[in-house]
């Protein structure tokens, strides 16, 4: 079992810099996602890792090793990719049990034609056989194992993937958007699945998605990055609930959190949610508003359109003063609210979130400045 | 199932033409199978009949492998071309896995290269090779015949163009397995582009097999010709100069084209089921 440590990578092609000084650590059997928008460099990282891709700069350790000198095969890493990258002309059987095969055999005994005939080499592909096996049928494509890649489902291709990376068990698993191409309801029973076997193998898990429900239902922790840095790495909730950045608060969440220019606040306001003098944006959960009568209320604005979602109804209001649109969740026992009706909205200062022009977190301990003025 | 539905008239009119065209290209085969099995002396009459009036095919081609040693001719053929086969895809291969598949500086240059070596005639080196092969003293062996054929851009580009469709995430999957890059182009490229390697297998063979320019500057004895000299040394002979005999002649060179052919078609058909799968 291994621990990962990546440490200051950097990545360039050509001119553009792909990844920028990305450090993390991922814990000895834990799950980590990836998780980010397309082209942000998640699967780089993971190419990184894998030993596929040489970082510009940069060291990397797994299982308290440098593994920078490692090739691929030396650095007991499987990987499952985004399009499964299975082997087309050869049988299910014959993908699996490749990496025990160039593993396992000397080169001559996979000597074209004449390895065959080898000593050794029938007991070895016996051995091999029955490991591939086993592996198929705790992934339930035993029946399959004649077949051609091209023969077989999405779903099935991709246990045929995850046999090929389990069936040498390494210490580090990496996973491409391995269910990004799996219909809706396969990828919630996949997620499950993939679950399962994590806590079966207890292995290492990097994960990468883009897609928050998957980061947010199957991890440990969740790493968020964007254009090439990491932004925070915490656990599911903490990232939902505290988040360092304003990127990740709106990336984390659905619907997405409201953000709320400062300018477009009366002072009232600011002095109720204590902003401090940097802060840019205040920012709320829509779970965390509560619709009241204009009057009552220090922000106020009209209701756009109300979304009615079975036990949630999300509310829509346009706020008065150019401040942009907030969506509001309710439940379906409150009152109804229809379009172009005023409205107030009351937040509790202890649900803003404050965050400054970088859109990094101002944190209390700045909050003591002096307030806007 | 037609990807346009024709009416009754179109599929007559294609019927039409493609018969014709048919006919254009297989009428000088036809003729040659003909005269082969005709006497001297039916060949000469003023009307032309497809079937012989008295058959005289056993006695041509008993002439033919009697006087001429056309089976000798025929292995040559095969050996040559089978080695010139090897060769290249030896060389061919690696080439253009590197082209298509390795980071190294340069690489666009040399493709442009293989790009400008595809342009230039083989005669335009006929000269060069010839210097070559006689510093090396081997003008007049199966190594002149195929020695300057070794590199082909024709098979490089090919290979490169086909080796390129194939994703990088199964290399790198490859690599994860513990493959080298030996590995990776035996056990990967080679299989998924059987249909290419079929291609440009059709192509070198042909082109080897009936070229006649080459081996008629680099040989001198007659045990080493390959089918197309073959026939031009066996038409300076005495039974060469009828017809009969000499189509015989060259009905036995080309059949084996054809049946090489047919096989490999069948062959093609194979490896494009095994590359339609995504
Ligand atoms: N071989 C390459 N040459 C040049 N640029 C590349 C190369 N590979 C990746 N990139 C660039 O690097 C950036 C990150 O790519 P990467 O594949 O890591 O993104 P990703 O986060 O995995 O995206 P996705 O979610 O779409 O898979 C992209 O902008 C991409 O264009
Ligand atoms: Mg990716």
């Amino acid at each position: 079992m291994a621990t990962i440590e990546i440490l200051g990578i950097e990545k360039r092609y050509g001119d553009t810099s792909v990844l920028k000084n990305v450090s993390l650590s991922v814990e000895d059997g834990e799950f980590l996602t990836l998780v980010g928008p397309s082209g942000c460099g998640k699967s780089t990282l993971l190419r990184i890792i894998a030993g596929l891709e040489a970082p510009d700069a940069g060291a990397l350790r797994i299982a308290d090793r440098d593994v920078a000198k490692d090739r691929p095969k030396q650095r007991n890493v499987a990987m499952v990719f985004q399009s499964y990258a299975l082997y087309p002309h050869l049988t299910v059987l014959d993908n699996i049990v490749m990496p025990l095969r160039m593993r396992r055999l000397t080169a001559a005994q996979r000597f074209p034609l004449l390895g065959r005939w080898m000593p050794g080499t029938r007991r070895i592909e016996r051995e091999i056989r029955a490991e591939a096996e086993q592996v198929a049928s705790i992934l339930g494509v035993e029946p399959l194992l004649a077949r051609k890649p091209g023969q077989l489902s999405g779903g099935q291709r991709q246990r045929v993937a995850l046999g090929r990376a389990m069936v040498r068990q390494p210490a580090v698993f990496l996973m491409d958007e391995p269910l990004s191409n799996l219909d809706a309801k396969l990828r919630v029973q996949m997620r499950s699945e993939i679950m399962a076997l994590h806590r079966q193998i207890g292995a290492t898990f990097v994960y990468v998605t883009h897609d928050q429900a998957e980061a947010m239902t199957m991890s440990d922790r969740v790493a968020v990055m964007m254009e090439g840095e990491l932004l925070q790495v915490a656990a599911p909730e903490q990232l939902y609930s505290d988040p360092d950045d304003l990127r990740v608060a709106e990336m984390i969440g659905s619907p997405q959190i409201n953000a709320v220019p400062v300018h477009a606040l009366n002072r009232q306001l600011c002095l109720a949610w204590q902003l401090s003098q940097d802060t840019a944006v205040a920012a709320f959960r829509p779970e965390n508003a509560i619709i009241t009568r204009p009057a009552d209320a220090m922000l106020n604005g009209t209701v756009a359109v109300s979304e009615h979602l079975g036990a949630d109804v999300f509310v829509h209001v346009r706020l008065d003063g150019d401040a942009g649109t907030i969506v509001i969740r309710t439940d379906r026992t409150s009152p109804r609210h229809t379009a172009g009706t005023a409205v107030g909205v009351s937040v509790e200062g202890r649900h803003v979130l404050r965050f400054d022009a970088k859109k990094k977190r101002c944190r209390p301990s700045q909050d003591h400045g002096a307030l806007v003025a | 199932m037609t990807p346009l539905s024709l009416g009754t008239k179109g599929k007559v009119l294609r019927c039409v033409i493609l018969s014709v065209t048919a006919l254009f290209a297989l009428l000088p085969f036809m003729w040659m199978l003909s005269l082969s099995i005709k006497t001297t002396p039916e060949i000469y009459q003023a009307h032309f009949h497809i079937l012989p009036e008295s058959f005289a095919g056993f006695d041509n081609y008993r002439v033919v492998f009697a006087s001429a040693p056309m089976l000798r001719f025929l292995l040559n053929g095969v050996l040559v071309c089978a080695a010139i086969f090897m060769v290249q895809l030896l060389v061919c291969i690696p080439c253009a896995y590197a082209l298509a598949k390795l980071r190294f500086r340069g690489r666009d240059t040399l493709f442009s290269a293989v790009l400008i070596a595809l342009l230039i005639p083989p005669q335009v080196l006929s000269i060069p090779h010839f210097v070559l092969l006689y510093y090396a003293q081997l003008i007049d062996s199966y190594g002149a015949l195929i020695l300057p054929w070794i590199f082909s851009a024709f098979g490089v580009f090919l290979l490169r163009q086909f080796f390129s469709t194939i994703p990088d995430e199964l290399i790198q999957a490859a690599q994860l397995d513990g493959m080298s890059e030996a590995d990776i182009i035996w056990r990967v490229m080679i299989p998924m582009s059987a249909p290419a390697i079929a291609s440009f297998g059709i192509f070198s063979l042909v082109s080897h097999w009936n070229d006649l320019f080459w081996p008629l500057i680099v040989l001198r004895r007659a045990e080493l010709a390959t089918p197309a000299l073959g026939i031009l040394l066996f038409r300076d002979d005495e039974t060469g100069r009828q017809f009969g005999p000499l189509m015989a002649a060259t009905a036995t060179i080309v059949a084996p084209l054809i049946l090489a052919f047919l096989l490999a078609q069948r062959r093609f058909i194979d490896g494009l089921t095994i590359h339609s799968v995504k």
